[in-house]
């Protein structure tokens, strides 16, 4: 039995995708790591199918109003900005709930996963169906590919553009708020420029704006066209320019990697292989790809002290649970309250730097939900938590239809998880398996982390009446221990 | 099953012979009260952006009525707190309140470049951050580190939702959230996570699979320490049966116990009434009328009116014109209630907002709430606010 290899193989599917999917149960100690996560990144090379769920209502308010200049959005009557406030509300939780199925179904798993954290990484929150999708799939089709594409393609979307002000940035009166966020979250890092240069660079993205359909604008007569001084360069910078200048900087390749290897091998940083990374990732013109590939083909990647080091977000503990435990979920807004309750709503970061993570995921409400969750899904039941109001969305609107929506499916929490778990496809993975040898047969599957706990304290626990119920009831009381929420 | 306190110490104690009981689970072991004259604080969080200027009324203000046609509330229906101000006609217990010297108001609380994006703003009022700043720990969740350093108490914070706010999230302790004393004891007494924790249990913090055990412990034993605290003198005072109803009472249940609770953390909202703000305010405020009058009663009752300040906030304010949807939109600074038996300046404690000098329509702010934060953290909790709130701010003398 190799059981180290398919400690390895789970450890890359948790870390360089949503976790192992049952279907791999069998082959798991078989495969060797490399040829694994290169079967995974080919799988993630594909170009991603582009995610379009916004309503035809606002696509044809959108697209009638073309003649509309840049910025006009306030020419659109107050009903018409409304609508569209109310339709995105309910088109992004279509958004959110495609995106959790790409991320539970798609071979794609290491470009879903790097999206995610790019997601993170480059937080926004708009409200607005088509400039949320065009970021997530900018994302989605830069999250492998080159990190300087990367930023210039989020820098110039409607959604950062929005978020970050910068339709406000004009010539005389600079809005700073984009400059400040590029370097000290997006790029560089926090003690690496100066006042002078958040002051500087900000007059180089005046004029950098976005209209009504979400594509970027520039607007010649807002930018000032004066010179700057950035980081030593001197002259008429623009605002491609001071990306390139940020590029240039060995310090984001490190800050970008640090990020990078916090997220994926370990919040406790190795500074040498850190630096090492980064040095690479930099003499590789920022080509995210060749980055993890060294990450995930190293041998102190798969070190013991990198393995179930990390909790789970709640996104990847959700999806994780899904790729396990073939189910239908006939509520697939249940999610959300979900995400809600646990603290990580996809497209509502709860700011510019994005979710903490690591043990701020964890407090005593969300630690008792996430180990009640697995026995209410099994019997379908109840869940008696309620998630608190988001005002931005809701806008005091409670009497009226989008509200009345929301706070249905808000008190879904009442009914949540209308789900059918397709036991015997699961069970059928321990076929071969000897009664004797399921239990530890189904910990070394879905956990990563030793439990103190032992087979013969959890026996009380188990409904030994069947295999298949024996199988069942391990399983759903493994998925409820601290254990599995690490990776 | 039932899993009493004494056996799940016990417990700990046995578990000295061969494992090292961890400091976390000692603490339980010595109770720490709030006794009386241990000073409690309330906060009691209006969310969604409370209208300020239709709740402490300008009614002398030419320009308010000027702005609001259709929202100002007559100077003859306002509540008169003084020649210039009056509390909204639905606060009667709190205008009681003010006559009894026991309500103080703050005006044109805010803090420098405001945000009005809700979820920002209230970030930065509970994380008690600059605007340009990111904070991943809340101001009462360092408190709580502060205090509890190597202790670990976390029943010291207690938030009455089923969601635990980033204001009690510190960066080593956490507070526990509950809607339901008995609830969270009931859904937290499983004997299998005891039997998890029983196996599991072991000190090594940093590590985070420690974290999670840890984190358990803290819920089981704080489940079922807060659910034997609710019973020993629970309040029979008539509460309404509102949310804001039936936390108030848990809360005066557990102040009136020998809880080690400092702070208790509860929310009333949406305040967010872009549109018609009229009905939509009287019944948020209707609501909490009709539960402060016996929560204060029961205070009063147990003595221990003089112990408990509650604090009121709103993540900002709103606009000073109404909109055309007979409502308002978001705003900046705002005003705080402070409600005490012990409060030593009372009445409005500074100037009314000055309608004529506004910044964009919006109300400019004279007194940032660090400095509020930074007084009762200092004065009422006896706790070190440089540190807590990472600078210093002066201290006002209400209390």
């Amino acid at each position: 039995m190799n059981t180290n290899n398919q400690l390895k193989n789970k450890h890359l599917w948790w870390r360089a995708g949503f976790g192992p999917p049952a279907t791999e149960v069998t082959v798991l100690s078989k495969q060797k790591p490399e040829a694994l996560f290169h079967s995974i990144l080919k799988a993630s090379e594909k170009k991603p199918d582009f995610f379009d769920c916004s309503d035809p209502q606002i696509k044809d308010l959108v697209m009638g109003n073309q003649f509309m200049g840049p910025g006009k959005m306030g020419l659109l009557k107050p009903e018409e900005k409304q609508m569209i406030r109310k339709q995105s509300v309910l088109d992004i939780t279509r958004l959110n709930i495609r995106w959790l199925n790409e991320m539970t179904d798609s071979p794609a798993q290491l470009r879903e996963k790097m999206s995610l954290f790019w997601h993170g990484h480059f937080a926004a929150k708009t409200i607005n169906i088509l400039y949320d999708q065009d970021l997530l799939n900018t994302i989605r089709e830069h999250a492998l590919g080159n990190f300087r594409d990367l930023l210039m393609n989020v820098s110039k979307s409607a959604s950062m553009i929005q978020f970050l002000n910068n339709n406000q940035n004009r010539k005389g009166h600079p809005n700073e708020n984009f400059a400040r966020e590029l370097m000290e979250l997006f790029t560089i890092g926090r003690g690496h420029y100066s006042e002078t240069d958040v002051k500087e660079s900000a007059r180089a993205f005046t004029g950098w704006g976005t209209n009504l359909q979400g594509d970027f604008d520039f607007r010649p007569r807002q930018h000032d066209d004066g010179i700057k001084t950035f980081f030593g360069k001197t002259g008429n910078l623009s605002g491609e320019d001071i990306l390139g200048i940020l590029l240039s900087q060995k310090q984001t390749a490190r800050f970008i990697t640090g990020k990078i290897y916090r997220h994926f091998v370990n919040e406790q940083v190795d500074e040498e292989i850190v630096n090492a990374l980064a040095s690479a990732f930099f003499d590789s013109g920022y080509d995210i790809r060749r980055l993890m590939t060294s990450i995930f083909t190293s041998s102190w990647f798969y070190d013991q002290k990198n393995i179930g080091s990390q909790i789970k977000s709640p996104v990847l503990w959700m999806v994780g649970i899904r790729r396990q435990l073939p189910m239908e979920i006939q509520n697939p807004a249940a999610q959300l309250i979900l995400e809600r309750l646990l603290g990580q709503v996809l497209f509502s970061p709860p700011n510019v730097a994005g979710w903490p993570g690591g043990k701020h995921w964890i407090d005593s409400s969300s630690l008792m939900l996430r180990m009640q969750i697995p026995v209410l899904i099994n019997r379908s039941a109840a869940i008696l938590s309620r998630p608190k109001d988001d005002d931005d969305i809701m806008m005091g609107m409670k009497d009226q239809a989008l509200a009345r929506n929301l706070i249905k499916s808000r008190n879904a929490g009442a009914q949540l998880f209308q789900t059918k778990i397709h036991w015997d496809e699961y069970i059928q993975n321990f076929n071969g398996i000897k009664d004797i040898d399921i239990y530890t047969a189904i910990r070394d599957l879905l956990l990563q982390k030793v439990m103190p706990m032992n087979e013969h304290e959890l026996a009380k626990y188990i409904d030994e009446s069947s295999r298949e119920s024996r199988i069942q009831s391990i399983t759903i009381r493994l998925m409820g221990t601290p254990e599995y929420q690490l990776c | 099953m039932l899993i009493n306190r004494r056996k799940f110490l016990h417990l700990g104690s046995l578990a000295t012979g061969t494992l090292m009981l961890p400091k976390f689970l000692k603490a339980f072991e010595t109770p720490a009260h709030a006794m009386n004259g241990n000073k409690v604080l309330v906060v009691l969080q209006l969310s969604g952006g409370n209208d300020g200027l239709n709740t402490v009324i300008p009614v002398r203000n030419d320009i308010y009525y000027r702005e609001r046609p259709g929202l100002a509330i007559a100077r003859d229906k306002a509540l008169s707190l003084n020649a210039d101000a009056g509390l909204h006609p639905s606060l009667t217990n709190l205008k009681s309140l003010y006559d009894e010297g026991n309500l103080s108001v703050l005006n044109n609380v805010g803090y420098p470049n405001p945000d009005r994006s809700h979820f920002r703003s209230m970030d930065i009022w509970q994380t008690a951050s600059n605007s340009d700043e990111y904070f991943n720990s809340g101001w009462i969740g360092r408190y709580l580190d502060a205090q509890c350093n190597g202790c670990s108490k976390p029943t010291q914070v207690l938030e009455m939702d089923d969601m635990l706010s980033l204001a009690m999230s510190g960066d080593q302790m956490k507070g526990i959230a509950l809607r339901d004393p008995r609830r969270l004891y009931e859904t937290s007494q499983d004997p299998f996570y005891k039997d998890m924790l029983e196996a599991g249990l072991h000190e090594q913090p940093e590590d985070p699979g420690s974290y999670l055990y840890k984190v358990m412990a803290e819920t089981l034993s704080g489940a079922d320490y807060i659910f034997q605290q609710s019973k020993l003198r629970p309040s029979t005072t008539v509460y309404p049966n509102s949310e804001i109803g039936k936390n108030l009472k848990t809360i005066a249940s557990l102040i009136s116990s020998d809880i080690n609770t400092r702070v208790y953390y509860v929310s009333l909202g949406s305040f967010d009434t872009h549109v018609s703000q009229q009905a939509k305010q009287e019944k948020l405020f209707n609501d909490l009328n009709d539960a402060i009058k016996p929560f204060t009663d029961d205070l009063k009752a147990n003595h221990r009116f003089e112990d408990v300040l509650m604090m009121s906030f709103s993540e900002f304010g709103r606009r000073v014109g109404e909109n055309a949807s007979g409502g308002t939109d978001h705003g900046t600074a705002n005003n705080m209630f402070l409600i005490s038996g012990g409060l030593k300046n009372k009445g409005l404690l500074n100037e009314m907002p000055d309608l004529s000098n506004l910044t964009e329509g919006d109300l400019n702010q004279h007194l940032d709430f660090k400095r509020v934060y930074a007084t009762v953290l200092n004065k009422w909790l006896q706790a070190d606010d440089l540190k807590i709130l990472g600078r210093q701010y002066e201290h006002l003398d209400f209390i």
